[in-house]
């Protein structure tokens, strides 16, 4: 039976697994790195305990979470390999250079500096402590950059020939590196994980407020937080416009889907929902605004769209997928907008800190940014099917000369395994919430730290087979 | 485009790269997955903390070098990569799977309490898991791989067999001698005793399969016997044999003995004579024994753009490994993990 089913489609649901569950660490690890730098700054020039302490428990959410970014990272360095050969094979001069400086300039980076960030608090003085921070931050950051290179250049190939053997020559690294997708993606995705991170801490921070508990530290989450919301999530709505109109320029096919858009049109109506139907070619059940799609796509009532009948039925990529997910993605972002307005008006009211409905409405966003940026990457990488490299290389000619019974089985050992593992993790993660910042009395010696941070309280405390 | 392929030999000077980067990960992971193997048969509990303390600020570093022993195959070799992968699928993904229980069991095991058992046998079977993976890979390696054109074209189990399960045990045993004498220079007491008296044991193993894979190779192969055993390479060579077994008895003195740093120094110095002497036998093979270093390198200018990061960086990676490795210096407690 499993002898039956297509290779391809196997690899493609693991990639999209493995992927889909890696990207929701980096996403809140980039942010929550930079926001604890932040806080180790205001804590080490403004000397306010109550910083040390929100630093000292989001840093151990960092690293349980940090830690399953790493171990679900390795994999997938690995599976271009194992799963999609023949376009490594093909790729690799082009993409490997990337991948290489990804590991060079940013993995050694993080891995050594987290070692100090945990562990160094009685090792080194407070201003190497702060240091070993910002490098932490700044290698999630750099990760990204080339990362996402590699990935844009798959979605706006250039600065490349095809020669011998159909293998990619590289001709221009700029041309390579920064290509066309590249900078909107790059910005668009950063911005992203730093709401992601700003959400899950105002969430967890207005827990907090609503349970009257740790006050001083949820107000510098909350607060923190909701400055975020304030003033990063419109901005990400600017960042979004831009890559979506870059979008429109390079991959059309792509926009075309996001909207559900089947004929080319002059003045065309937006989808606002819908049910795109691939096989009758057309968006069922839609509720259209007139004209809409032209205006914010070609900045002109009456602007031409391409629609997917411009291209042949095996070039159009899922529709319905891409069509929905833009939803979600679009729908958190206002959501996060509105979040940002409403805490700006209770701010100005001198009721942010006070409003127990504001604060039940964020714990309901936490997970906001994780459903908007898994939402995202469907859209993109759905959208840019069938291809694996743009308009050159399809996914059925990439793949590996493995036989599906052996993917089957790595299959389903990942969704065993990460589900295992992104249980426990969140089990881990929630019992630290719960717990809270550590009180003010620990507080005290040279670095605000007299025992290290994660067996003060919780081991001790609890007991167990430890000594 | 610029390339420096006209005046350097740009895949020697990668192979030499990735072999080191592959070495280097073999060591430095060596001895963090050889703890995880040593893990349960520890006395106690308190050593068994002492042992994830010893390695906690390393793994994570350490395991990096496996990332850049991929990545960077892929960049340097695509083609390489591309058999390999393929051929290696199973045990890859199944030492991906080790790695990932081994790797959270470090955040979980000291935030656990009722279920700090459970991480404590993730640690062990998930380095137990990768550690005889690695193995049975470099079994399935040294005995080569069927290729047609640009692709692997054997079968899914290939690489299965008593060879490769003689090679992953013997991994096993290997790695668990460089965490014993890891430990034994890292910890004192109860724990160092007893580290002291398991890399003896170990180290029995270790000789006994060294000895086995040594007479193996050349009997499988005839380059390779011929290589060992023709005049006059035979006597260029013969003193590989005699200092790895010199090696071993000074590791056995040093470990009767008070010294706690020689004996794992002198374990690296093993493994480094038996890495040699897998790269003399399969020279110049990548996929013995059907494509070469040459063939599978990858373009020139690709080669090139990354020897010029890996010349600016990796001086410079390897002075912050060593700063680290000063920092968390001196015995591991068996309290205050992080």
């Amino acid at each position: 039976m499993i002898e039956n089913l297509d290779p391809v489609l196997l690899a493609r649901i693991q990639f999209a697994f493995t992927i889909s569950f890696h990207i929701l660490f980096p996403a809140f690890t980039i942010g929550l790195a930079s926001w604890l730098a932040v806080l180790e700054w205001r804590w080490l020039s403004a000397g306010e305990s109550s910083y040390a302490q929100t630093y000292r428990m989001w840093v151990k959410i960092f690293a349980v979470t940090f830690g399953m970014g790493v171990v679900s990272g390795v994999v997938m360095s690995f599976q271009f390999g194992t799963n999609w050969s023949a376009f490594s094979d093909k790729a690799g001069n082009v993409l490997g250079p990337l991948l290489g400086y990804e590991v060079l300039t940013a993995f050694f980076l993080e891995a050594s500096f987290l070692g100090v960030m945990l562990f160094g608090w009685n090792r080194v003085s407070p201003r190497m402590h702060f240091a070993s921070t910002i490098v932490v931050a700044a290698g999630t950051v750099i990760s990204a950059f080339w990362i996402l290179s590699a990935n844009s250049w798959m979605q706006t190939p250039q600065g490349y020939r095809i020669g011998e053997a159909g293998l990619f020559y590289p001709v221009n690294w700029l041309e390579v590196i920064f290509n066309p997708s590249f900078p909107y993606r790059f910005v668009h995705m950063v911005t992203a994980a730093y709401l992601t991170t700003a959400f899950v801490v105002g969430g967890i921070g207005a827990f907090y407020l609503a349970r009257g508990r740790h006050h001083k530290c949820a107000r510098v989450m909350f607060g923190m937080a909701m400055i975020m919301a304030i003033f990063v999530a419109p901005m990400q709505l600017l960042f979004g416009d831009m890559h979506g109109l870059n979008t429109l320029k390079h991959q059309p096919a792509k926009v075309a889907a996001m909207e559900g858009l089947w004929e080319t049109t002059t003045g065309a109506p937006l989808n606002l929902f819908g049910w795109p139907d691939q096989e009758a070619e057309k968006t069922k059940y839609a509720i259209e605004i007139p004209k809409l799609s032209s205006l914010i796509l070609t900045h002109d009532l009456n602007g031409k769209v391409v629609g997917l009948k411009a291209w042949p039925k095996e070039d159009r990529p899922p529709v319905w997928v891409v069509f929905w997910c833009f939803r979600i993605m679009v729908g958190l972002g206002v959501l996060m907008i509105l979040t940002g307005l409403t805490a700006l008006v209770l701010y100005l009211k001198k009721q942010l800190f006070e409003a127990t409905w504001f604060h039940y409405w964020c714990m309901a966003m936490t997970p906001a940014g994780f459903l908007a940026v898994l939402a995202g990457w469907f859209v993109t990488e759905v959208g840019r099917q069938p291809y694996i490299i743009y308009g050159v290389m399809r996914a059925t000619e990439a793949v590996s000369p493995v036989a599906a019974s052996p993917i089957a089985m790595s299959v389903t050992a990942f969704v065993l395994t990460y589900g295992f593992i992104f249980g426990s993790g969140t089990y881990y993660i929630l019992k630290l919430i719960r717990k809270g910042p550590d009180s003010e009395e620990e507080v005290y010696g040279a670095h605000g730290v007299k025992k290290p941070p994660l067996l003060t309280g919780l081991v001790s405390e609890e007991g167990g087979p430890h000594v | 485009m610029f390339s420096f392929e006209s005046y350097l030999d740009l895949p020697l000077i990668w192979l030499g790269l990735i072999g080191t980067a592959i070495f280097l990960y073999v060591l430095l992971d060596g001895f963090d997955l050889g703890i995880g193997v040593l893990f349960p048969f520890a006395p106690t509990d308190q050593c068994r903390d002492r042992m994830m303390n010893s390695i906690a600020p390393f793994w994570d570093a350490n395991e990096t070098w496996l990332v850049l022993g991929g990545g960077g195959l892929f960049a340097a070799f695509p083609l390489a990569y591309a058999i390999l992968m393929p051929a290696l699928y199973i045990p890859v993904i199944f030492m991906l799977l080790g790695l990932i229980f081994r790797g959270v069991a470090f955040e979980f095991r000291f935030k656990a309490t009722r279920s700090r058992r459970l991480w404590d046998y993730s640690f062990h079977f998930g380095s137990l898991l990768a550690a005889l993976m690695q193995g049975m890979i470099l079994g399935a390696f040294v005995r080569g791989f069927q290729v047609q054109g640009r692709s692997f074209a054997g079968g899914s189990f290939d690489w299965l067999n008593a060879y490769s399960v003689m090679t992953g045990i013997a991994l096993i045993f290997g790695y668990a001698l460089l965490g014993a004498t890891w430990l034994v220079m890292k910890t004192d007491g109860v724990t160092q005793e007893w580290a002291r008296r398991s890399a003896s044991c170990v180290l029995a193993y270790v000789g006994l399969f060294m000895v086995i894979v040594s007479i193996s190779m050349p009997m499988m192969n005839a380059d390779v016997k011929n290589l060992w055993f023709s005049m006059p390479m035979f006597f260029y060579l013969l003193p590989m044999p005699l200092v790895t077994a010199g090696l071993f008895i000074q590791i056995w003195r040093e470990l009767r003995g008070t010294s706690e740093y020689r004996s794992f120094f002198l374990s690296l110095l093993v493994f480094l004579m038996g890495y040699i002497g897998l790269v003399v036998s399969l020279w110049p093979w990548l996929v013995p024994f059907s494509v070469t270093f040459r063939q599978a390198a990858a373009a020139g200018t690709s080669q090139s753009l990354l020897l010029v990061g890996t010349v600016i960086m990796l001086p410079v990676v390897l002075a912050y490994t060593a700063f680290c490795y000063y920092l968390f210096r001196g015995k591991a407690s068996h309290e205050g993990a992080y």
